[in-house]
């Protein structure tokens, strides 16, 4: 989706390198951006255009899900540095509160298999630099 | 029996401990190694180094063959993974999670946790009950607390000492089950005078305890 618009309501938890950037170039978008992160700090990493919302707290707490408005979120995208963080409240957003869209990035392999059928689409950071390096080693032979 | 315990502080030696004089067999995975250490010195238990909330090191653990697992980490959102892991990929068929938050109880029942035990909660409940009502002490929760079982003691100078059952006019969804009187214990019916000093057990709904509470000792629940 990267340059074309995707107008609606995103939640996007954890305001790391990979939260934010996902925030600033989804605001710019002209997507309705709420980001949650557990410290206030972390929001420096956001571009002075977002024109999104903050929500200092922890996303494990349902209130604070409630408070970055999830019930009208069309999408949650759970981007932490915590893998058990990211599947619980991906989980809790898909089950609890039917958000239609829901993604995770979980680091670890092992741990992504087990969640494949919850109805969460996991994103795993590890397989994809292993696919592209392996793509990057063939080509590389191919060309030889 | 089985159990693996995940997760760390001074509860899990007490619970080794426990399960082990009842001749359960135990396995603790917990993360640090100077707890690893003290704990297999100190316990009769399996002792395993390690991330609970990673499938291999369940596994090593002996997830398949264990009977329970508890979940005991400070964070809840390990302790809802630890217990999905295990009952999903090793079958464990009874998987119990601490809660911190125990606004996370319903929702681990949702993600088929089967037993979410919130310390949070009971300490509060316990503590509203001592500042409360003297003469009103819930005794157990049923069916995920909607429905309660309480002792409810009649003071002399109360509305309902006197009365008959029926002229109280309860609320259609709470039942006085019994009454012990000086120790001995009436079945109530329709008819049956209540006294000062009656000790009533009361069955009632999440929604009638308190019109309940309210007719039979006139104050409201605490």
């Amino acid at each position: 989706m990267s340059g074309s618009g995707f107008l609606g309501n995103i939640v996007i938890v954890g305001c790391g390198r990979l939260g934010s950037s996902l925030a600033n170039r989804l605001s710019q978008a002209g997507s309705r951006v709420v980001i949650i992160d557990r410290s206030r700090s972390s929001f420096s990493l956001l571009e002075p255009g977002f024109s999104g919302f903050r929500v200092t707290g922890d996303a494990a707490e349902r209130n604070v899900l409630v408070e970055a408005s999830i019930q009208e979120a069309d999408c949650l995208i759970a981007a932490t540095e915590k893998d058990t963080l990211n599947l619980m409240v991906a989980q809790v957003a898909r089950h609890v509160f039917s958000v239609p869209k829901v993604l995770a990035r979980v680091y670890d392999p092992k741990r992504e298999t087990v969640f494949l059928d919850a109805g969460i689409e996991i994103v795993s950071p590890t397989r994809l630099m292993v696919d592209t390096f392996l793509a990057a080693v063939r080509a590389r032979q191919e060309s030889a | 029996m089985r159990v693996l315990l995940v997760g760390t502080g001074r509860i899990l030696y007490y619970l080794a401990r426990q399960f082990s004089r009842k001749k359960i067999l135990v396995t603790i995975v917990t993360p640090y190694a100077t707890e690893a250490r003290e704990l297999s010195r100190r316990t009769a238990s399996s002792v395993l180094e390690g991330d609970g909330t990673d499938p291999r090191v369940l596994e090593e653990a002996g997830a398949y063959q264990a009977d329970a697992l508890l979940s005991l980490m400070p964070n809840d959102e390990d302790n809802l993974v630890v217990c999905q892991i295990a009952n999903r990929v090793y079958r464990v068929p009874r998987t119990i999670a601490l809660v911190n938050d125990p606004e996370n109880e319903e929702i681990f029942h949702q993600l088929n946790v089967s037993v979410a035990i919130s310390a949070t909660r009971i300490l509060s409940i316990l503590l509203e009950e001592q500042a409360g009502f003297e003469e009103i002490s819930r005794i157990v929760s049923l069916a995920e607390g909607t429905v309660s079982v309480s002792e409810v003691i009649l003071r002399e100078d109360g509305p309902a000492a006197g009365s008959t059952i029926e002229s109280l006019e309860l609320p259609a969804e709470a039942l006085i089950g019994g009454i012990i009187r000086k120790g001995t214990v009436l079945i109530p019916k329709g008819g049956t005078r209540l006294e000062a000093e009656d000790r009533l057990i009361l069955v009632a709904t999440e929604a009638s305890l308190e019109p309940a509470l309210r007719i039979l000792t006139g104050e409201p629940a605490a």
